[in-house]
């Protein structure tokens, strides 16, 4: 057996030496007006020579190796008591009601920087579940989605600039506004599907970011917009010292000015916002609407027979989804205080959408899960500097090993027909 | 609408590019009828139905449902008129559950106003009730409460074909079109398909037009039979007539 992997092995031990060698080995330095080859010292050559005997040893043993890897068990899968349990509707909303208290009581045990963080994983929650309805549940993939996201910043941004407009009516402004553009869109894009409607989605991701960038007469293009105004609470702000007409939150409860009753107003603010976007999503869910984007994303010629509109029922999760992403872009200007088209790059889309596939496709908890696994790993890794993305590459290699299926695969609640 | 058929379809034409697949079909079911359609293999039936049911565009000829010219619409609007189809190959919601089909099918009956879910209504409850009801009434006609909560995929074959027509009857169409549901059923469960049909017209006033390869069950309860070959109409006439048509014999029945 190993005889026989020893000319593979060999060969890419061979082509590890010949390219890493040009690669790592060589450099081109200038030297007056000509170029100059220059080989790499000591420690380069070792170490090609051991990544070289590495990749020998590697596939050598590689029918070994195999078989260790089988041994090692899968990831376990979700005990069967729990799921017992969950199906349960009391207890899963006991779960709830637990999740919700740790994530209210939470913030007051811990540090400013944390709940910061704590406030980036809501708002992508609100984003990956946003999505969820679009991929997950009706089955459309939507490679653009950071495009209604800029919508809804840049709409209360805008607003808040020209019009002075406070952040609750920006907040209304930015999901209408983002639902608007979903609908727009979604006429002439949602005919297609699979592979071409990803395509177009991405080109529409692109073209309101470059819109943004360059449309500088309005938008102020890559220099952003500054002094966007925090939210407030019902009229009471978070400064030190209010602004015309206006109160502050300590003066109000006659505290000490803390900026950490900031940061803990926005937690709680995107707390609420997801609360009600789970809320929205799960009503949906069991509403006819829902029922058809399942049924469309299983058999779109059925549903057809049966007398739904395809493009009408795409077009409404589409929309939906939208709306989600416009309140998450309001809450994201209004947090940062500033906003540029570099924040609303296809990278971002990407992040989201690997969130709502990581976390399995539909699955409410297991896009949460996810969006906190997805923003507090870069943040975690921070020490591996430009390797961070290795590891997110590794990450998402390992789930579609283990668990092709997202960490929490959807579990629908079927209607049941009581007796 | 007395004295007009249900549905009339006169030189109805498909062609796919230099094939012409239909030609000059025609064919019309009186309400209350239950009307066959049959041929060979690749005589254009299916693409008869798909033309019908708006999933093609035909090239030519006009289709009347009571009365109104219809040829063209999408099929989601034809499926809102009540003609309401099954497929060939069994077209269910294979992850949702027996009774989510049902409902599903409900869609169009349904109070589909966002703000009337969100705040669950008694408007919207009503709506939802009715149509769990009308689901459950169905189930059971269809001797199918058993298995109203599992997944539809994992049902027998036989069950998928009776939930196919069960999830067409929510609908409330008026005129039923099968696509050869005999299809893969052994003799008894064909048998009971025959009945089932049969009753469904008497109960439900339905009309049906239907497509099928088992002579038995063809001759058995069809008012009336059209023969159609290679895409161009054969016979057309009672069950009867057509059984002893001496091209029917040499196209299709063969001589026995």
């Amino acid at each position: 057996m190993m005889l026989r992997n020893l000319k593979p092995a060999l060969i890419s031990a061979v082509v590890v030496v010949i390219l890493s060698g040009l690669l790592m080995g060589i450099r081109l330095q200038q030297q007056g007006t000509g170029l100059v080859l220059i080989g790499g010292g000591m420690d380069v050559a070792v170490k090609i020579g051991a990544a070289a005997l590495f990749i020998f040893l590697f596939n050598l043993f590689r029918d070994h190796l195999t078989a260790l890897w089988n041994r090692v068990p899968a990831l376990p899968r979700t005990p069967a008591a729990i799921s017992i349990l969950a199906a349960r509707p009391a207890a899963h909303r006991l779960m709830w009601c637990f999740i919700i208290a740790a994530a209210v009581i939470w913030p007051f045990l811990t540090n400013r920087s944390n709940i910061d963080l704590a406030t980036l994983v809501l708002i992508y929650v609100m984003l990956g579940l946003g999505l969820n309805i679009v991929v997950g549940l009706a089955g459309l993939l939507d490679l653009g989605y950071v495009g209604f996201y800029a919508v809804g910043a840049y709409t209360y941004a805008l607003l808040s600039m020209y019009f002075g407009i406070g952040f609750w009516t920006g907040l209304v402004a930015a999901g209408a506004m983002a639902a608007l553009f979903g609908f727009l869109l979604g006429f002439p894009v949602l005919r297609l599907r699979g592979d071409y409607l990803a395509i177009v989605t991405l080109g529409f991701g692109e073209i309101i970011r470059i819109l943004l960038n360059n449309f500088t007469s309005l938008t102020n293009g890559p220099n952003g917009i500054g002094n966007i105004p925090k939210p407030d609470l019902f009229g009471l702000e978070f400064s030190r010292r209010a602004s015309e007409g206006a109160q502050t939150f300590h003066e109000f409860f006659g505290i000490d000015f803390n900026s950490v009753h900031r940061v803990m107003f926005l937690y709680f603010l995107a707390l609420v916002l997801v609360l009600f976007t789970l809320f929205v999503i799960n009503r949906l869910l069991r509403m006819p609407v829902g029922r058809a984007w399942e049924a469309l994303r299983e058999d779109e010629v059925a549903c057809r027979s049966l007398g739904i509109n395809p493009t009408a029922v795409k077009l409404n999760a589409f929309t939906i989804g939208a709306t989600f992403a416009g309140f998450a872009g309001c809450f994201f200007a209004a947090r940062q205080g500033f906003i540029s088209p570099e924040s609303f790059t296809f990278i971002e889309s990407a992040i989201i959408l690997a969130i709502v596939v990581l976390g399995g496709m539909g699955s409410q908890l297991g896009v949460i899960l996810a969006a906190i696994i997805m923003t507090l790993l870069p943040e975690i890794a921070r020490q591996f500097d430009e390797y961070r993305m290795l590891l997110f590459g590794l990450l998402m290699v390992l789930m579609m090993i283990w668990r092709p299926q997202g960490l929490l695969p959807m579990k629908r609640p079927h209607l049941e027909l009581k007796s | 609408m007395s004295g007009a058929p249900l549905l009339e379809v006169s030189g109805l034409c498909m062609r796919f590019g230099g094939l012409l697949a239909v030609n000059e079909v025609a064919l019309r079911v009186e309400e209350g009828q239950i009307v066959s359609l049959i041929g060979p293999n690749g005589a254009g039936k299916t693409t008869v139905f798909n033309c019908l049911t708006g999933f093609y565009k035909p090239s030519a000829g006009s289709i009347r449902f009571r009365g109104e010219e219809v040829s063209g619409l999408p099929g989601f609007k034809l499926a809102r008129k009540g003609m309401v189809r099954t497929f060939q190959h069994v077209r269910l919601f294979k992850q949702m559950s027996v009774v989510e089909n049902l409902l599903v099918a409900q869609h169009q009956h349904l109070n589909t106003n966002m703000l009337a879910g969100l705040f669950k209504t008694l408007n919207y409850r009503r709506a939802e009730r009715e149509a769990m009801e009308r689901a459950a009434w169905w189930l059971d006609r269809l001797g199918l409460t058993d298995v109203a909560n599992r997944t539809a995929g994992t049902l027998a074959y036989g069950q998928q074909r009776r939930l196919e027509i069960a999830r067409c009857m929510v609908t409330r169409p008026t005129l039923l079109m099968l696509d050869e549901p005999a299809a893969g059923l052994n003799p008894k469960e064909t048998a009971d398909l025959q009945e089932l049909i049969a009753e469904l017209r008497d109960e439900q006033g339905l009309s049906i037009l239907l497509i099928e390869h088992d002579m038995k069950l063809v001759m058995g309860i069809s008012d009336h039979v059209v023969v159609i070959n290679q895409g161009c109409p054969l016979a057309d006439g009672t069950p009867e007539e057509v059984r002893r048509h001496p091209d029917v014999i040499k196209a299709y029945l063969g001589e026995t």
